[in-house]
């Protein structure tokens, strides 16, 4: 199935070739996780504090259990703030 | 100690300078900065005063922690009636200028009346004199500090001054110091120029006291300690700057877009920090040079870039070629997505001129984009715009607005009303997204319930840095609460509204709360000052003592709780994307539980147990 991954920041140099915009779509298998995708890229479980999966965060203990669906946009930075 | 322990008192009309010795018992009770100034203001000034006559006054203030060695402690503000607004003002701002007016002796400068012809103010430590600026009238700000430097062969001076925007009070006019730092928002610049004071230039060569000096220096030395070790101020600060937030709330669905009709910006990746670190394809340089700092920071998130000099906008204007303060996310925004322009050097260079002519860039932003509406339902034509095809997405017209608006010429002058002011003489005022007349920051309050009440209740007018509750709702700092719930959002804004009010009188910068508590802030203050035991909860109680100091003032200049209200698009047309997709925002179920928790009444007004609580 076709998922969409965002790296911003400093997470943007775990982005696979062929990146564009700090995004890539992938096609990943029916059941990877949010946490199976970042360690496939090899993104540090340390530096993922921000996890949006569509927009909406999600906390340190489900990104190992949630499951992406067709279509899903799963955007991650490292600590960041502004104003 | 901590403090100076004397202001000065410059009366503009009659061109004399005294000295007089701070009030302790206020310092007490008001700490400095926006406290202490704002107390100083409300005991001299009637509320229902014009902004822009001689009776109201305007005061430059330092904290009792500027120009010490904690960091982030260069931050000075201006306290005035606000000419956007009406309301309080009270603008914050870094660079150099706080620390050298501290450094000179002083505590802050009341100013008072108008000048009979335009003048300048120099401080060189004891002495203050009043200068005629019949040469330096009608230039910018860049061309004044030049000018005042070179004049007094003193390159090392710091200067807060107005352009012509200033000058010609459009409303949303701000006072740059050191370049491209600014006390930006609420019209305090337009107040300046009201006064014939184009600019001060301060130039110290002493020291700040402190309490206890081995107290003090083992504190601030741990303070630095928890800021460089913290993720966020000790690496994602500096390093992206604000502007790393363009593309977190454009994915969360909160990024205000053509003036509040989307929440979601399809050009927000290519104004973002990751775009202006990246080589541009016209010339293979990257727009952001470096970060910068302002006095004593070790956070630096400062940015300074330089446009491409074959861009359109700076064809043949060298004085746009050099590299100046770049981009903030603030700035980004209501310049950018807000008009729908991503064109990353058309926004520098309008950000450029916001900088050099003194205009505040989000005001300015918000009221071009409202314009854009205007024009686009065509209440506006190009009759009226000078022949300007104002229509949303166009990077000329957004150049050309600023030039006009820089100088108060043509159409120009509409923009300069505001964006209230102008919405409202053609026809629209529910057009206008602002608060008290002052335009909304960078968050849509449909995406980000809490910044919906923050807004509200602001007392200077819809403002984010009064009570930043992003940094729980999308950051999780302190810790992550929903953003699309009003759920807990009334004790959350009360909390920040208090806590900021107290950082934003030591001194210190309120960036440095996202790594810092009050339990952080107050041990640097207590080995600063005398005059109280200033603990953390004690600093809780002097920054709802400020609030309520404001609000008191905003009843009775004349507001109600019928100004506690956010524009029809924000409560009654839902979000038509992203995560708050058919929301609204929820400011009437939080509005009632944030007066009670306020301890004030159903009508916005606080009780005389709580004014008598707050020993006001």
């Amino acid at each position: 199935m076709k998922v969409t991954l965002k790296l911003f920041a400093s997470l943007g140099a775990f982005l696979p070739e062929g990146a564009e915009r700090n995004m890539i779509d992938l096609d990943v298998p029916e059941g990877t996780t949010i946490r199976a995708l970042l360690d496939r890229h090899n993104v540090p479980p340390q530096s993922c504090h921000l996890v949006l999966l569509n927009g909406v965060f999600q906390p340190v203990g489900v990104r190992p259990h949630v499951a992406l669906k067709p279509g899903d946009a799963l955007a991650v930075w490292p600590p960041v703030a502004g104003g | 100690m901590g403090w100076a322990r004397k202001i000065l008192r410059v009366n503009l009309t009659t061109g004399t300078v005294k000295v007089e010795p701070l009030n302790m018992d206020w310092a007490s009770k008001y700490l400095g900065q926006r406290g202490l100034a704002t107390k100083y203001f409300v005991e001299e000034v009637d509320p229902k005063v014009d902004p822009l006559g001689p009776e109201n006054k305007m005061i430059m203030a330092t904290g009792p922690l500027t120009g010490t060695a904690a960091s982030t402690a260069g931050r000075y503000s201006v306290i005035t009636k606000g000419a956007l607004t009406n309301a309080i003002a009270c603008s914050n701002s870094g660079g150099y200028f706080g620390a050298e007016l501290k450094f000179a002796g002083w505590d802050m400068i009341i100013f008072e009346g108008k000048a009979p012809k335009p003048v300048y103010v120099t401080v060189f430590d004891d002495v203050c004199e009043i200068h005629d600026a019949s040469d330096i009238w009608g230039t910018s700000v860049w061309h004044t500090d030049e000018w005042i430097k070179t004049k007094h062969q003193d390159p090392m001076m710091h200067i807060s001054a107005i352009g012509v925007s200033g000058e010609k009070q459009v409303l949303y006019s701000c006072i740059v110091n050191d370049l491209h730092r600014a006390a930006g928002r609420s019209g305090v610049g337009a107040v300046m120029g009201s006064k014939n004071l184009k600019a001060v230039a301060v130039r110290g060569t002493g020291g700040v006291k402190v309490k206890d000096g081995r107290a003090f220096l083992k504190a601030a030395t741990a303070g630095k300690k928890v800021l460089q070790e913290n993720a966020v101020t000790g690496a994602g600060l500096p390093t992206y700057g604000t502007q790393v937030l363009m593309n977190v709330i454009n994915e969360a669905g909160a990024m205000p877009t053509r003036n509040h009709r989307q929440v979601q910006f399809e050009g927000a990746h290519a104004i973002s920090a990751e775009a202006m670190a990246t080589p541009r394809k016209s010339d293979g340089q990257p727009n952001l040079l470096t970060n910068q700092a302002c006095f004593g920071c070790t956070i630096a998130c400062g940015r300074i870039s330089k446009i491409d000099e074959k861009h359109f906008t700076i064809q043949n204007k060298p004085q746009y070629w050099k590299a100046s303060g770049g981009l903030e996310y603030e700035a980004a925004w209501a310049l950018g997505s807000n008009t729908g322009v991503d064109d990353l050097e058309t926004l520098t260079y309008v950000n450029f001129v916001c900088n050099e002519q003194g205009m505040d860039p989000i005001s300015f932003g918000a009221t071009v984009s409202a314009a854009m509406e205007l024009y686009e339902l065509g209440l506006l034509t190009k009759e009226h715009t000078g022949g300007i095809d104002l229509k949303f997405g166009s990077a000329e017209a957004l150049a050309k607005c600023v030039e006009l608006t820089g100088t108060g010429e043509g159409f120009g002058k509409e923009l300069g009303l505001g964006s209230l002011r102008l919405c409202t003489k053609y026809g629209r005022p529910d057009l206008s997204m602002s608060v008290k007349g002052q335009e909304f920051p960078a968050y849509d309050s449909r995406g980000i319930q809490g910044m919906g009440l923050t807004y509200a209740t602001s007392n200077r007018g819809a403002c984010h840095l009064r009570s930043y509750t992003v940094s729980s709702e999308i950051l999780g700092i302190p810790e992550k609460t929903d953003p699309l719930t009003t759920d807990g959002k009334p004790a959350l804004v009360k909390a920040f509204q208090d806590a900021t009010a107290a950082v934003d009188s030591t001194g210190l910068c309120v960036f440095t709360t996202f790594a810092w508590t009050l339990n952080d802030i107050a041990p640097q203050v207590d080995a600063a000052c005398d005059g109280a035991n200033w603990t953390p909860e004690y600093m809780m109680e002097v920054g709802e003592r400020i609030w309520n100091m404001e609000r008191v003032f905003n009843n009775r200049a004349g507001f109600t709780h019928k100004d506690d209200n956010l524009p029809p698009r924000l409560v009654a047309e839902p979000a038509e994307t992203g995560p708050a997709k058919g929301l609204v925002n929820g400011l009437a179920t939080m509005l009632p539980e944030y007066y009670q928790l306020r301890g004030w009444t159903q009508e916005g007004v606080p009780t005389n147990e709580t004014l008598s609580r707050l020993s006001l």
